[in-house]
């Protein structure tokens, strides 16, 4: 249910000239290489950030225009997986899958008991409810952190690198759930990642972010053919092509015969 | 550590800093001493109060019995007015002596009452008619050089 | 050459100026936040007394040892000077009066925000780091109201029951040191004590100063952790502005408060 479209967004340049849409029901990748502004577009869809120009709207709601508590009750319909899961370290997994039905439910404790279990159980890890975070793997830290996001029953999950630094393995389990929840749940999913196998598993359209723009933008099948340089270099994983190797510098020669 | 404990402990922790407050209050500080009691007003007149103070006590063979509560200037007779306040359980004659006193020879000053013997009592507002005024050491010093001055050759 | 350093110097004072009046203004405007979302941590006391717990009842062990032995040292030194004037017997409203008025608010505070202070900068600091700020933001809950207000009315509300235990400990130290060691006469002790501090303005005051300091250092601890860069030497450094800040913020408060308060003293 997200329909975002950006125009020119101009926050400390990191992002310039935005152009999205992203179709409910749908897993959309957005990649690009690191400190590309991949989170920065997360971060607006999700209010933390106030774009300079242009619009960002969610299910028709313009982002930038709502108050705090318009904000809150769009936030509450939007789940969020950060990067390495930020759960809670004081709490135990139960408490902080939890947490968002005790924010903002009336619901009573053996409900909310069900619920937890039911959302543990479908990444897994029903069996980890007593556990506390730091017991935790990163694959599981982050399929707990999965199971938050999707507490409330949210209609759009946005996903900050779900795969960086997982073992094969987790990578497999974490990119079917992205993909599983999507469509059992019927919500959208934006995955912001720089994996490009897993993405192209999973996907229905990817975003190429480079340097604040869109570089690119189509569908898995698309990426295979494409000759945009950009995008082969990213996905072939070249060391050098339109994304240089070398940082830019004097020449070489020049900085070793200054002594 | 569960819920359950931590409550504890912090009921606990609670009870007893409220009870050193208590403590503090009563058995360090004064507060049960007069600070409840109904209490009368009574002024005397002295020509020098020398050191005393606001909320000095005020007391009867040694036992305190008030405290000061003002002091002021007669810009009339440029006498110092003092009124204390005395606890309604202690009733003084009309001609009770107001002094005022040192308690030891540094220790503070404070206002001693001698009761004399009429049998009408001081109420609510009136004032004590015979006062003593402090001792000032610099008079008694020029006093005694005086005095010794005056006594002269004839030694003693 | 040389104006050019003098142009820099005077542009970086300028710029730390800026930052520093920027920074005060946010900590106002914090402030208020954190005042506004306390209804909140009200509401669930659950929250507060967990940090009431965090604060005050792991700060017991340290503050009651330190009243206790600077009692002790109050005693030895009270005596040592005092019964050189003969005054020995003023021991017991000597020592209550130090505490009481100042050693106790006063040390109280520098421990606890030595203590309290930095470990509440540094879990909320933490949180910062690991983003479970943001996530809680995501999530549609405040941070300022769950995580941040809790942790500052725990402080206010320990702070004061500390620095009570503190004098307590104090007194009970130079008891100790005076009547059981030295021999200064148990009466006379308590009797003078309690002779010579008034519960206004002597406790209360102390009272009043605690509770300043409470909210001064829990305010220091809980802004420096919410503003501290998200990194671990942004964390440690937040940790020592909290501890720096704080103790410097208790002296000065203190000093301010101490001319206001006891002003009227010694004079008609």
């Amino acid at each position: 249910m997200a329909d975002v479209s950006f125009g020119y967004d101009r926050r400390r340049p990191v992002l310039r000239g935005i152009d999205m849409t992203i179709p409910r029901g749908k897993v959309v990748a957005i990649m690009g290489g690191s400190g590309c502004g991949k989170t920065t577009i997360l971060r607006l869809i999700g209010g933390q950030l106030r774009q300079q120009s242009g619009k960002v709207v969610v299910d028709g709601q313009a982002v930038k225009e709502l108050t705090r508590e318009e904000l809150y009750a769009l936030r509450r319909r939007i789940g969020m997986l950060f990067q390495f899961g930020a759960l809670f370290t004081d709490m135990t997994v139960f408490e902080n899958v939890a947490f968002p039905m005790r924010e903002h439910t009336e619901l009573d404790e053996p409900l909310i008991r069900d619920l937890v279990l039911m959302k543990l159980h479908a990444v897994g890890l029903r069996g980890a409810a007593q556990l506390r975070p730091s017991e935790l793997s990163g694959g599981m830290a982050r399929r707990v952190a999965l199971a938050r996001a999707i507490a409330l029953d949210p209609m759009l999950v946005l996903y900050d690198e779900p795969f960086a630094g997982l073992d094969p393995i987790s990578l497999g389990v974490v990119g079917q759930l992205i993909r599983q929840l999507n469509d059992a749940l019927g919500i959208t999913s934006v995955v912001v990642t720089h994996d490009v196998y897993e993405s192209l598993k999973m996907v229905d359209y990817l975003y190429f972010v480079s340097d604040g723009r869109i570089i690119w933008h189509g569908t898995p099948e698309d990426v295979r053919h494409t000759t945009d340089p950009f995008v082969r270099q990213f996905v072939d994983g070249q060391p050098d092509g339109p994304v240089p190797f070398h940082y830019p510098a004097r020449s070489y020669e020049e900085q070793l015969r200054a002594v | 550590m569960n819920k359950a404990t931590m409550d504890l402990w912090v009921g606990i922790f609670v009870t007893i800093g409220l009870g050193a407050i208590v403590f503090l209050a009563l058995k360090v500080g004064n507060l049960m001493s007069l600070e409840t009691k109904p209490s009368y007003r009574l002024e005397a007149n002295f020509d020098n109060i020398g050191g005393l103070k606001l909320r000095a006590p005020v007391k009867a063979a040694g036992v305190i019995v008030g405290r000061v509560e003002g002091v002021r200037l007669d810009p009339k007779t440029y006498e110092a007015v003092v009124a204390v306040r005395i606890d309604n359980g202690y009733q003084f004659s009309k001609d009770t002596i107001a002094s005022i006193l040192t308690s030891g020879l540094l220790g503070e000053v404070y206002i001693g009452l001698e009761a004399g013997g009429d049998p009408a009592m001081l109420a609510d507002g009136q004032r004590i008619a015979k006062t003593q005024s402090a001792v000032v050491i610099e008079k008694l010093i020029s006093q005694f050089l005086f005095d010794k001055a005056s006594s002269g050759a004839p030694a003693k | 050459m040389p104006s050019n350093s003098i142009a820099r110097g005077v542009r970086r004072v300028g710029n730390g100026t800026i930052r520093a009046i920027s920074r005060a203004g946010f900590a106002a405007r914090f402030f208020l936040a954190v005042l506004y979302h306390s209804p909140a941590a009200f509401h669930r006391l659950q929250l507060t007394a967990r940090e009431i717990y965090f604060a005050g009842v792991l700060s017991l062990v340290v503050i009651m040892v330190s009243g206790l032995f600077v009692g002790m040292v109050l005693g030895l030194q009270g005596y040592d000077a005092l019964n050189k004037y003969g005054a020995g017997d003023s021991l017991g409203i000597f020592v209550g009066l130090s505490l009481v008025r100042e050693l106790g608010p006063v040390v109280a505070g520098l421990l606890f925000a030595s203590r309290a202070g930095s470990a509440v900068t540094a879990e909320i600091g933490l949180m910062k780091t690991t983003e479970q700020l943001s996530a809680m933001e995501m999530m549609a809950v405040d941070p300022l109201a769950r995580i941040v207000a809790p942790r500052f009315w725990g402080g206010v509300i320990a702070m004061p029951l500390l620095a009570a235990l503190f004098s307590v400990m104090g007194v009970f130290g130079a008891y100790l040191v005076g009547v059981r060691l030295i021999g200064v006469d148990n009466g006379t002790f308590w009797g003078n004590m309690q002779a010579g501090i008034e519960f206004w303005p002597d406790v209360t005051n102390g009272i009043i100063k605690s509770v300043v300091f409470g909210v001064a250092v829990s305010l220091i601890a809980v802004f420096e952790g919410y503003d501290a860069n998200p990194t671990a030497e942004g964390v440690s450094a937040a940790t020592t502005r909290t501890v720096v800040g704080g103790s410097l913020a208790i002296l000065a408060l203190d000093f301010v408060l101490t001319v206001f308060m006891f002003r009227g003293l010694g004079t008609v």
